[in-house]
């Protein structure tokens, strides 16, 4: 009966061997670490803000008049409303923190090298995507912070010659930040840029799978069949989808499928990330004052600037570069490069080994300074810009783009060590 | 390599923590438990003497504070609300907003989620730095807050706050040194129970900032055994399944 149904469809539409190709028989090399959970719980996360954000969208206002007294209904009235609102807060926290490590993976192992150039471009527009996401629905809950983050970042494209105070008009449909750009974010926010995100997250996986994943030694995993022999391959024992192996082209080398292996290995992580994402939402929602941050829960006043504006702490990167560079304008374009530089990387990475474990000591050294340079520029991005600080945000803001320079420079001759033939 | 980029990782993190501290003033650990029905009773009481009316709770319930305080309704309705309808109203006054903004200088704020916005201590501290300043129209002023608008609406409580200074030796010369808030002794309540009675008006306003803590805790505990339970068996079953690959 079962059978006779599973066939049916079957022959409509191929189910049983699409979920073959990409689950079950998909190779995945058997060398995965700690960095690779981030990608599962990105994806983990991205459900987690589209399905509580339909339900906070059933009780939220958009107007300027009853957002912030509907989220505070939302709090208060709504069964298990705050449950609602902290996963959803605290989710778009806990995005950053795994796409920014899910980043820092495919830079440590070259993820992002030949044959994997589109897949990091889709990764970057998700990265884009995800930022106008979170910076749009930050308006919507209407508090001080909400409204003066929004007016920081909407006056940067005020800085463009010539159509800059037209372009920041247009963004916000007003000459203040007012209802009318409430209600454009919360539609761009709530369907706009969530089919765009679920679209490129598609996209993003469909170019993995067809040039397959690196890992931590940065070696392929399917080799070409030149009737070699391969000692104890784990991946014999398993059968992979004729898509791979290429009609026996191709050997599959110390690789596993996707389906028992990486499912089960992946819930661990789940679970593990839930442990913190949950002691975060039950026990410190407003993470520290970084997640939620105080001024935000006192309505918007457009005649009262707070104290200290700071954009939310995923932000503060790319804002302390901005407010590094005396000039406006080179500034804001110095922000704009700091993200596509991270683009370009297949580009300017010219080295032809992957993976941190056997490329040169500069390099290593030099990705530590990106780590270091991009965490102070975090930090920076909080605090109020003092002379002292400043001299530190220019100094970082240099050590970040020297990354970049360095890494174009020494890549094209670089001493690696040399690589192994089989996954360590 | 790991284990350093963590180590940095981590040394970065506490140092923002430690630069969002922020203003200088010293604060006094508001002594508050969400967990002490009693003293949140007479907190709700104290913000319907003293604070409703001037300031509103525009987004709490009566209903919500009743049930959450344990308060029957009936009981609720006449010893707390006096100016609600129903036990559904939110908390608030009737006084004329344009009015209010007028006398004071500033419309009095919202106090809903005040502890949200300041946290406990800052309010703590805030209510009992209260001193005479004849310069200022209400005759007095305040430490956390200067040239603050609000009247000292506790002093029938504390009585009639006086900064005090006393004469020290500093550096072999004696000199005036401010010591501290004292009150005249006018009050009905003593030092100790003024500090009472305003931590009971806190613990309240920490209430009313977020009344889902008082189930969020109870609920979070059971979702973290809930969830170190299934880690164990994930971790098993994931050991199991990769027999096969070591």
């Amino acid at each position: 009966m079962f059978k006779n149904f599973m066939n049916w469809i079957e022959y409509r539409m191929p189910f049983m061997e699409k979920m073959n190709l990409h689950v079950m028989q998909y190779p995945a090399p058997k060398n995965f670490n700690f960095w690779y959970f981030f990608g599962s719980l990105a994806m983990l996360v991205l459900v987690n803000q589209i399905l509580t954000g339909i339900w906070l969208t059933m009780n939220f206002e958009p107007s300027a008049e009853r957002a912030f007294a509907s989220v505070e209904y939302i709090m208060r009235d709504v069964d298990y409303g705050w449950l609602l609102r902290y996963m959803h807060s605290t989710g778009a926290s806990a995005f950053f923190v795994v796409v920014y490590l899910h980043m820092f993976r495919g830079m440590m192992y070259g993820s992002y090298q030949k044959p994997r150039e589109l897949l990091w471009i889709f990764g970057m527009l998700i990265f884009l995507v995800l930022m106008a996401e979170a910076f749009m629905g930050y308006l919507l809950p209407w508090g001080q912070m909400s409204f003066w983050g929004a007016q920081v970042i909407i006056s940067i494209f005020g800085v463009i010659p010539g159509i800059g105070d037209d372009l920041t008009l247009w963004i916000r449909g007003d000459y203040v930040i007012s209802g009318v750009t409430l209600n454009r974010f919360f539609a761009l926010h709530v369907i706009a840029l969530p089919l765009v995100l679920v679209i490129l997250v598609f996209l993003h996986i469909i170019a993995l799978h067809e040039v397959g994943s690196n890992n931590p030694d940065g070696i392929d995993v399917k080799v070409p069949n030149e009737g070699q022999k391969f000692e104890n391959n784990v991946s014999e024992k398993f059968t992979f989808h004729e898509y791979f192996t290429k009609g026996g082209k191709k050997i599959i080398v110390d690789a596993i499928p996707f389906h028992p292996y990486y499912t089960v290995k992946d819930i661990v992580g789940v679970v593990g990330f839930l442990i913190i994402f949950c002691a975060v939402i039950f026990f410190a929602p407003e993470g520290g004052g970084f997640f939620l941050e105080p001024p935000n829960f006192e309505p918007a006043n457009p005649m009262k600037t707070p104290a200290h504006i700071a954009p939310v702490w995923y932000f503060t990167p790319f804002y302390a570069i901005l407010r590094a560079i005396p000039d406006q304008l080179w500034g804001a374009v110095a922000m704009f490069a700091a993200i596509i530089l991270l683009a370009l990387l297949p580009w300017l990475d010219r080295c032809k080994v992957r993976s941190v474990r056997y490329r040169s000591t500069l390099h290593k050294l030099n990705l530590a300074n990106f780590v270091i340079s991009f965490s102070v520029l975090g930090v920076l991005g909080v605090l109020p810009a003092t002379p002292t600080y400043t001299l530190f945000a220019q100094i970082a803001s240099f050590a970040y783009f020297a990354f970049f320079g360095l890494l174009w420079w020494y890549s094209k001759n670089e001493k690696t060590k040399p690589l192994p033939v089989r996954l360590s | 390599m790991l284990k350093k980029l963590f180590s940095v990782l981590a040394l970065v993190t506490s140092a923002s923590v430690l630069a969002a501290g922020g203003e200088n003033i010293h604060l006094d650990k508001a002594p508050i438990n969400l967990h002490d029905k009693e003293s949140l009773q007479r907190g709700a009481k104290m913000f319907q003497n003293y604070c409703l009316g001037c300031h509103q709770m525009e987004y709490q319930r009566y209903s919500r504070t009743f049930r959450d305080l344990g308060i029957p309704d009936e009981v609720g309705m006449k010893e707390l609300a006096f100016t609600a309808n129903k036990v559904g109203d939110y908390i608030k006054n009737a006084a004329p907003k344009a009015d209010l903004a007028k006398w004071f200088g500033a419309p009095p704020p919202d106090l809903t989620n005040v502890a949200r916005v300041r946290g406990p201590d800052w309010i703590y501290t805030y209510l009992r730095s209260f001193y005479v300043d004849p310069t200022r129209p209400f005759g007095v002023n305040n430490e956390v807050f200067p040239l603050v608008g609000m009247p000292h609406v506790l002093q029938e409580l504390q009585g009639i706050p006086y900064k005090k200074h006393e004469t020290q030796m500093v550096d072999g010369e004696s000199k005036e040194v401010y010591v501290g808030i004292v009150a005249d002794g006018s009050g009905e309540l003593s030092p100790e129970e003024y500090d009472r009675a305003v931590a009971d008006l806190v613990n309240y306003l920490e209430y009313t900032g977020e009344p889902s803590k008082l189930e969020s805790h109870s609920l979070g505990i059971k979702v973290m055994i809930f969830l170190f339970i299934f880690f164990i068996l994930a971790f098993l079953l994931k050991k199991e399944y990769w027999k096969d690959v070591h």
